[in-house]
């Protein structure tokens, strides 16, 4: 197996995981950055939107790195599947697609359902729940948390931060709680 | 020179709540000042960041699926080994005071505790469980081609616009 055949695999998980913590030391190092994202949605508010509040009111421009860093991300998602796509199918546990099924959803292939995420049901009740409530959510609570996955779980707790810790758990009792009770009461509106 | 900056940071001392949120969320604490170029090392450093989370497909919504349904360890394995990594790189620059690249001490901001922490934490959870992503994953999902991704990216925005004008009167 060449080279370019064995980056197009998918990647397992001992050598994405590393790679991600090496950005904490790569962003601290290029130029003291801490490493977090969500802070990019509030540093779009601040550049396009501060209507005089105040937590919008902060040099933006200082942190305007964080918004380089996350046009990089939007980039190699690009190149990642323009260049290095699997050429295999998606595989997901079976417990996992036995689960969905029950649900509703009925296609299995690609990174997104297609069923909850193509562009002709952004106007459609599916729309409203998985993007628009769902993006809110996010954005809304990683900044009530203070930070999201990349600012709480990896950089706060490599960081040894107790308040990062106590996020993290919090993260996935909501995770748990979106999955178990939401996920089916919204399938079975839709 | 008294600069506009510093006029605004002097009024959030004046909140304690606002400055501690400020502590928690300045992520720059390099003294010198960047100029585009400089900035275009974290695009690359992001570039690679969003290949990583395609080709490990951190990306996909049915990962963060089977990771809520406890049906595959392959998330846990990437949070828990990124953790490993970033804690044990902390450990090696504290203890070998390691300089950055322009030669300053590394400078981590503390994160102080607040209910937001449960509250938000909570919060976001659901959003990661509807959407399959995390703020970062929402870019390389969209550069991945899921361009319905752009309506959840702007709800993110509007997510956090509202917590900015609601927060005075949220607990935290």
């Amino acid at each position: 197996m060449n080279l370019l055949e064995m980056i197009r695999q998918p990647w397992p998980w001992y050598i994405a995981g590393p790679l991600i913590g090496l950005t904490v030391p790569a962003l601290l190092l290029l130029g003291n950055k801490s490493f977090g994202i969500s802070s990019s949605l509030r540093h779009v508010c601040a550049a396009c939107m501060p209507a005089n509040i105040s937590f919008f009111k902060y040099d933006w421009k200082k942190e305007s790195w964080n918004l380089a860093f996350v046009a990089g991300i939007l980039i190699g998602g690009f190149l990642a599947t323009q260049f290095l796509a699997d050429p295999n199918e998606i595989v997901i546990a079976q417990a996992t697609q036995d689960d969905l099924a029950a649900l509703g959803l009925t296609s299995f292939s690609g990174l997104m359902p297609a069923e909850l995420f193509s562009i002709e049901h952004i106007f459609t009740l599916k729309g409203l729940i998985f993007l628009v409530l769902g993006g809110f959510l996010v954005g809304f609570g990683t900044r009530y948390a203070g930070g999201g996955t990349s600012g709480h779980a990896i950089m706060g707790i490599s960081n040894l931060q107790l308040p990062s810790l106590i996020a993290t758990v919090f993260f996935m009792v909501g995770g748990f709680v979106g999955t178990l009770v939401l996920l089916p009461w919204f399938m079975s509106l839709i | 020179m008294k600069t506009n900056s510093d006029f605004q940071t002097k009024s959030f001392l004046a909140d304690p709540i606002l400055a501690e949120e400020m502590k928690a969320d300045i992520q720059n604490e390099q003294g010198q000042g960047e100029n585009v170029l400089n900035l275009s090392k974290y695009l690359v450093v992001g570039v690679l960041f969003g290949i990583v989370f395609v080709k490990a497909e951190i990306i996909s919504w049915f990962r963060i699926q089977e990771m809520f349904r406890l049906d595959s360890f392959h998330m846990y394995g990437v949070i828990g080994s990124a953790i490993v990594v970033g804690m044990l790189s902390i450990q090696l620059i504290k203890k070998f005071n390691v300089k950055t690249l322009s030669g300053e001490e590394v400078k981590i901001a503390p994160k102080t505790f607040q209910k937001g922490q449960i509250y938000g934490g909570f919060l976001f959870g659901l959003g990661w469980a509807l959407t399959g992503a995390c703020p970062g994953p929402l870019f390389a999902q969209i550069g991945s081609g899921f361009l319905a991704v752009i309506i959840t990216l702007l709800s993110a925005i509007t997510g956090t616009w509202t917590y900015g004008a609601l927060r005075a009167k949220l607990p935290h």
